[in-house]
């Protein structure tokens, strides 16, 4: 198992920067993943840690060594691409065993390897098969068979399952996952897909435009993310984000929505202290779906705020209905138990956990 | 083509990456030489005078430059009996090639869209069937075609060329644009089926405005074929209305008086220089069009 | 087959819906006529007893019994594989080798790449002009050779008949090769990246990435260019008549110029008309399968 040290890295191509200035400390045996919106650097950020991008500046460390001029053959890495990559002329077996072949592993090594394999993976069967007659998931089994046999340190992945069908990518979600529990090695994971990101990071690094914006284990990114890019990137449906007011007359609350019907959030006291002495401050409420719900429909608790608006657009999804309604403009969703959905143009009571609300500064977008 | 990644890849470095770089570059440069040396012996032994050829070698560089040879390459030089000049046989491919280069651009334009975006029953084997035209030797259409030209009386003559090249260019001319519209969406025709215009309307209105790319492949690789043919010319036509690459040949292969090489190099130049000219000026369509005669289908 | 060009619209005036046709019709009579007819004429000619002119009472395979026992025949034939051989297998070469070197991201490849092809946009004419002087026997490359200091240089192939016909070649591969290159040098671009990549992870140098990975992904690149110039090779004819003029004697004669001089110098109308049967005959064996198998594949 080797950690990955990335000190200080910059890319550039041209004039373009795209990786600018990234610090990250990964640990033996983590599942990191990478995820961000496309163009933000995270493959790029992937190839620099493989080697197949030079480095513009920093450094980059992997089980202690500084691997800068190392070729990737040397880093004790194995890739597996989103286009699977396998070689179209060579057969299943071969393609799995062609790094072995150009290491001269002796023959009965490499056998054995794949009969390991194979058997995990479920491709014993196709062995002798080239990959155009393969299926898109058996494929990427083999991609990954290819990366396995070597047993390297480090395993990297560009985005793997995003050219499966949806059901295929959760099924190879979850082997991948027990693939690392059992095996262990240190794993970098791109994706951009934020749900992807949850379930299989033991942390999460959230990248835009060069930057990480934050690097914490999934929880922590999505209940208490730093700023507003994360919050909004993480979670499906993303959060609500409602443009208001900081007031605190008798209480601190957020004043939203048209003149003629403003809305005050009153504040919980643990935020309404972190922001005291503000009144007047743009701010942006973040609610996330799951924390407004029908009035009544869960056990009372603490820092409650309901409030009644006309239902716009309902759309049930089978396990919740997600009713769409809104402020100052603004289409806001909430998620409620189906058997607490109203038609559209009815009005509902809406209840907002508030403990559960973010507050960010509207100008900087900085979490308050 | 962007590729930056490849070579992005970090390798080993160190003398020996060098010394290979270096190599490569050496064995680059070599075949620059080896395609560009014909071409500035061509311009400088066109540039000397015939005493200096005598004397000097094909890679000596002229003393002087000296455009007599070009002068009377272009205007004295002697094709077969007639001693005129390359300047009418010039014109006579261009009288040819023109008319020639549009006809078959646009008969091509028009049937490859009939054929690809109105797929009527049997237009499969109806563009199968034209496309073989492409590949024949066209020695086996050579006595016939000579005889059909006497019987419309076009034997002999550039209007006679034309009829030859338009009617064998057409299957090049369906392909490219049968290549380029099987690209591009059926949806497009639909829609404007559903707006109301009629067959020519859609080609005229919608799909030749989006086919400019093709057009231009196709021009140039019509041109250049048509401007470089030298079997037609010289199986169809007689004397005077010889394109100039069979003037060009008859220059460099006649027997009587003193061999001007000087004269060859230049009428060379002559009849190469359109061709040349559209290569460079429109360098990478023409590559297109050579990988479009490549992709057949 | 599906009849897919049916407009949705019901009320189409009936004229309309036939315009496809129409237009396609006199263009496919007009191949029909040109191609398939001048095919048909020239096959029956082969038939007859044609001499200086057309002489449509069939005669059997007198004319082709006539071609095979002609020796300029045999010379045209054994040239034509000569050349085909060496011309397909140097382009291939130069061509690969070319291409391999300009994918090694070298800056200036735009200009190296023009400079590599314009001879594609020459006349053959214009080419065997230049090379007939740059091979001139005395005035030529063997003057340059001899002033450099190799007194007793001797290149006098252009008019010796046994090696007259490797001129052909040389100026050939010059004109051509570059195209060879422009086709494998796409086809290398068409390779995905990440196989690229993949290679490298696995720890492919070079070499063994291009040898073990890449060239045989280029098998249907390899075949049509392969096609390509054998093509080029059949119906070379201008080439061998501005360098060689199938000289000295016939010693350069191809099947081609064989065509031609008996058709239109000889007036040997029923043997040449044989000839060209017997050029149609190898193109087709050569290229209809190709165009079956490409056909095919487009539609998937």
């Amino acid at each position: 198992m080797s950690d990955i040290r990335l000190d200080a890295i910059w890319k550039k191509f041209g004039a373009t920067e795209v990786i600018k200035g990234i610090d990250l400390t990964i640990d033996p045996g983590e599942f990191v993943v990478l995820v961000g919106p496309s163009g933000c650097g995270k493959s790029t950020l992937l190839n620099l840690i493989s080697g197949l991008e030079t480095l513009s500046s920093g450094n980059i460390f992997i089980g202690g060594r500084r691997v800068n001029d190392v070729p990737p053959r040397d880093r004790d890495i194995a890739m597996v691409f989103q286009s699977y990559a396998l070689y179209p002329t060579k057969s299943v077996r071969d393609n799995i065993t062609f790094g072995m072949s150009v290491r001269h592993i002796p023959r009965q090594v490499q056998d054995a390897a794949v009969a390991e394999f194979a058997g995990l993976l479920h491709i014993e069967d196709y062995l002798e098969r080239k990959p155009a007659q393969l299926s898109g998931g058996q494929q990427q089994r083999v991609a990954m068979g290819r990366a396995l046999v070597r047993k390297p340190e480090v395993f990297l992945f560009d985005e793997p399952l995003s050219n499966l069908d949806a059901k295929l990518r959760i099924e190879m979600r979850t082997e991948i996952k027990k693939l690392h529990q059992r095996l262990g090695k240190t794993v970098v994971y791109v994706t951009h897909d934020q749900i992807e990101a949850m379930t299989l990071a033991t942390r999460i690094a959230v990248m835009e435009a060069g930057h990480i914006r934050q690097f914490a284990d999934p929880f922590t990114v999505y209940d208490d993310p730093v700023d507003l890019f994360v919050a909004g990137f993480m979670g499906s449906p993303p959060m609500n984000m409602i443009e208001g007011k900081l007031r605190q007359d008798g209480g601190s609350f957020v004043e939203c929505g048209a003149p003629d019907a403003l809305l005050r959030f009153p504040l919980p006291d643990a935020m309404a202290r972190r922001v005291a002495g503000r009144d007047g401050l743009k701010v942006i409420l973040g609610l996330r779906p799951e924390t407004i719900f029908a009035a009544g429909s869960e056990l009372p608790g603490p820092d409650r705020f309901c409030f009644e608006l006309p239902v716009a657009v309902v759309e049930p999804t089978g396990p919740d209905t997600m009713i769409v309604f809104e402020i100052g403009g603004r289409d806001l969703i909430a998620r409620v138990r189906p058997q607490d959905a109203r038609p559209q143009g009815t009005r509902f009571r809406f209840e907002v956990e508030m403990r559960k609300a973010k507050l960010f500064d509207a100008t900087t977008g900085l979490r308050l | 083509m962007i590729r930056q990644s490849q070579g992005g890849i970090v390798r080993a470095q160190g003398i020996g990456q060098r010394l290979k770089r270096g190599f490569l570059f050496l064995v680059l440069a070599l075949f620059c030489v080896y395609y560009l040396a014909p071409l500035v012996v061509m311009v400088s032994t066109s540039l000397k005078s015939l005493e200096e050829i005598r004397q000097g070698t094909l890679i000596s560089l002229p003393q002087s430059i000296n455009f007599e040879a070009w002068a009377k390459a272009w205007t004295s030089a002697c094709v077969g009996v007639r001693c005129d000049g390359l300047a009418p046989y010039v014109w006579n491919s261009v009288l040819m090639a023109v008319p020639a280069v549009a006809i078959s651009t646009f008969l091509g334009a028009l049937n490859g869209f009939a054929l690809t975006k109105w797929r009527f029953r049997g237009a499969d084997v109806i563009f199968a069937l034209m496309l073989f035209g492409a590949f024949i030797p066209f020695q086996v259409v050579l006595l016939p075609m000579a005889r059909t030209l006497g019987v419309l009386g076009l034997a002999g003559t550039v209007p006679g060329l034309i009829l030859v090249h338009t009617v064998y260019g057409l299957a090049f001319t369906t392909l490219f644009f049968r290549n380029f519209f099987i690209g591009v969406s059926d949806g497009i025709v639909r829609a404007a089926q559903v707006d109301g215009a009629s067959f020519f309307g859609i080609f005229f209105r919608i799909i030749l405005p989006m086919s400019l790319p093709a057009i231009v492949v196709t021009l140039i690789w019509q041109f250049t074929q048509i401007w470089n043919d030298f079997l037609f010319g010289i199986a169809f036509t007689v004397g005077e209305s010889n394109p100039v690459t069979v003037a060009l040949n008859n220059v460099v292969n006649t027997s009587t008086g003193v061999k001007e090489y000087n004269v060859d190099m230049a009428a060379a130049i002559i009849a190469a220089l359109p061709t040349l000219a559209v290569y460079v000026l429109a360098g990478s369509y023409f590559v297109r069009g050579l990988s479009a005669g490549a992709v057949k289908g | 087959m599906a009849v897919t060009g049916s407009p949705p619209r019901i009320r189409w005036r009936s004229f309309d819906r036939w315009l496809p046709q129409i237009v396609v019709s006199p263009l496919f009579a007009m191949s029909l006529f040109f191609v398939y007819g001048f095919i048909g004429w020239t096959l029956y000619i082969s038939f007859t007893r044609s001499g200086v002119m057309p002489d449509y009472r069939l005669d059997g395979i007198g004319q082709y019994v006539r071609l095979w026992s002609t020796p300029r025949w045999h010379v045209a034939l054994r040239n034509l594989v000569t050349f085909s051989v060496l011309f397909i297998s140097l382009c291939l070469a130069i061509g690969i080798l070319l291409a391999i070197l300009l994918d090694q991201r070298i800056r200036i490849e735009g200009a190296i790449r023009t400079i590599y092809l314009y001879p594609m946009a020459l006349s053959f004419i214009v080419t065997g002009t230049v090379w007939k002087w740059l091979l001139n026997p005395g005035l030529g490359l063997e003057r340059v050779m001899r002033q450099a200091g190799f007194e007793s240089f001797s290149f006098d192939w252009l008019v010796n008949s046994n090696y007259a016909i490797y001129t052909v070649v040389i100026a050939g591969v010059w004109q051509s090769s570059g195209y060879a290159m422009a086709l494998f040098l796409a086809g290398l671009r068409s390779v995905d990246d990440q196989v690229l990549k993949a290679a490298a992870i696995d720890g492919a140098g070079p070499l063994r990435t291009y040898f073990s990975i890449v060239l045989p992904m280029m098998r249907p690149v390899f075949m049509s260019t392969v096609i390509i110039l054998g093509h080029l090779a059949i119906k070379s004819f201008d080439l061998v008549m501005a360098l060689t003029g199938g000289g000295p004697g016939y010693a350069t004669d191809m099947p081609a110029t064989f065509m031609y001089a008996f058709a239109f110098q000889r007036s040997e109308l029923g043997v040449a008309a044989a000839s060209a049967v017997m050029m149609l005959v190898t193109v087709v064996a050569i290229i209809v399968p190709y165009l079956y198998s490409e056909l095919r594949g487009a539609r998937r």
